[in-house]
């Protein structure tokens, strides 16, 4: 039973297959990006290089830092994406969930961006400090538009707050789901901190943001959180929306979904430029929570009428 | 070679320190990270801290006044990395040569400050990007190993 408790968190759902996938969509992220802008692109185990070479380097803390947060909080994104990795994986494949996890997954998404937040507080930089509140502001304008597409995913399942609910049936064979699908594809597209909402992490207004004073180890915690990220949202929305994957051919075909839904995202990054963050607020809050909103209304008034294609 | 200087030479990333140069070297440097020379296939990327760099681009003969400041950036980065002096001024100060107020070149500046530090020098008014690629390519070739970085509690 330990045996295979350990196994979970370090080899298959854990650790070990998050990372491996993670460093294959990164590089999926760089190559594709390259091909766009007409380039040959890196190599496949760039991400492997940049890692390692960051473990190789000196490990600075700031004279202003906060010492203990400035160490401690790199972990917090890791750890999170992992838990949250596992619970999305097991749902999926051996169709273990328990009631509830869609909320503990989503506050386990939360959990990065908060690692971000307070390591850029706590490096006692202007920059980070500015590039700390950007962060704030994008997660207050992408959250509610996430939480009510999750919202609108739960009412078609009638209430039922449980993973495997959402792969029974795909959300998007009905019209809410289209919506709100696309509503939280945007909102990942901000959780990535992705073009066009990467104010957080401007490289050519506050040099990387909360990350500025980071080097060595630490900041190669940040990269491995991203690498995480990178399989983990759009697996999030593969399993809330797309009706997640199985084994056998349904594995070839969630596998489809997700390269499907990591382009999307790519493309987008790629052919937008940046918004200011007035503008991404302004984005979400007026933009995409009344599509989010509407389809809500649309998913109440399906399960109403008994209409499941609504 | 260890896997610290395999690293480094398998994801150089860089940081751009101008000492007082006219701008053309500095022109240069972002040609050469443009999509038509593709930097990305080695690896390199253009950073905005020096918390993370691994090659510091210095261009311009070291003015006095910049003097300071690049000795902080010298202080600021994070070790193991290298400098490459890009452009003729900063290899040997070129034609500002005798002038009053620069007191570099930039290797004797480095020199200064620590002696293990690596000086890449790319010459060239400017050089070309393709020159500069090639300098940070056979400089970073060279590497030599490089011990365990200690923790710098308390840096600058």
């Amino acid at each position: 039973m330990a045996g295979r408790l350990v196994f979970n968190f370090v080899v298959f759902p854990g650790l070990l297959f998050t990372l491996t996938m993670g460093i294959l969509a990164s590089w999926v992220v760089r190559k594709v990006s390259a091909l766009v802008q007409w380039r040959v692109g890196p190599p496949l185990l760039q991400p492997v290089y940049d890692v390692v070479k960051l473990f190789g380097k000196e490990n600075i803390i700031p004279k202003e830092s906060m010492e203990w947060s400035y160490i401690l909080v790199p972990l917090m994104g890791p750890a999170g994406l992992l838990l949250a990795s596992i619970i999305l994986i097991k749902a999926n494949y051996p169709g273990v969930s328990f009631i509830g996890d869609i909320i503990v997954v989503l506050y386990l998404l939360v959990l990065p961006a908060f690692s971000l937040i307070l390591g850029g507080m706590s490096s006692g930089n202007v920059l980070s400090t500015i590039g700390s509140t950007r962060e704030l502001r994008l997660m207050l304008s992408y959250e509610m538009p996430l939480l009510l597409a999750v919202t609108t995913a739960i009412v078609k399942t009638n209430g039922v707050f449980k993973l495997t609910e959402f792969t029974l049936r795909p959300l998007v064979t009905s019209i809410s789901g289209v919506f709100v699908f696309l509503v939280a594809l945007l909102c990942i597209q901000a959780e990535l901190k992705f073009i066009p909402f990467d104010t957080p992490e401007a490289e050519t207004e506050i040099m990387g943001g909360p990350l500025i004073e980071y080097s060595g180890p630490l900041l190669a915690l940040f990269k491995i959180s991203h690498l995480m990220a990178l399989l983990v949202l759009p697996l999030f929305l593969v399993t809330v929306f797309l009706g997640g994957f199985s084994t056998g051919w349904g594995a070839l075909w969630g596998a489809l979904k997700y390269v499907l839904v990591l382009v999307a995202i790519i493309l987008i990054k790629n052919t937008n430029p940046r918004l200011r963050s007035d503008q991404a607020l302004h984005f979400f809050w007026y933009g995409v929570a009344p599509i989010a909103l509407f389809s809500l209304i649309l998913a109440i008034l399906g399960n109403y009428l008994g209409l499941a294609w609504l | 070679m260890n896997w610290r200087t395999w690293g480094i030479t398998k994801s150089p990333w860089l940081y751009h320190v101008n000492t007082g140069s006219c701008n053309n070297c500095d022109i240069e440097i972002v040609d050469c990270l443009a999509p038509k020379f593709d930097v990305e296939r080695f690896g390199i990327k253009l950073v905005g801290s020096p918390r993370h760099a691994d090659v510091l681009t210095v261009t311009g003969p070291v003015t006095r006044k910049s003097k300071p400041r690049f000795e902080r950036i010298l202080e600021a980065s994070s070790k193991p990395f290298i400098v490459a002096a890009v452009g003729t001024c900063a290899c040997s100060k070129g034609i500002f040569h005798d002038a009053y107020n620069c007191i570099g070149p930039v290797r004797k500046i480095v020199n200064e400050t620590s002696d293990d530090l690596m000086v890449i020098n790319i010459p060239g008014c400017p050089p070309r990007p393709e020159a500069i690629i090639e300098g940070l390519e056979t400089g970073l070739a060279q590497l030599k190993e490089v011990n365990r970085p200690r923790t710098k509690v308390r840096g600058l």
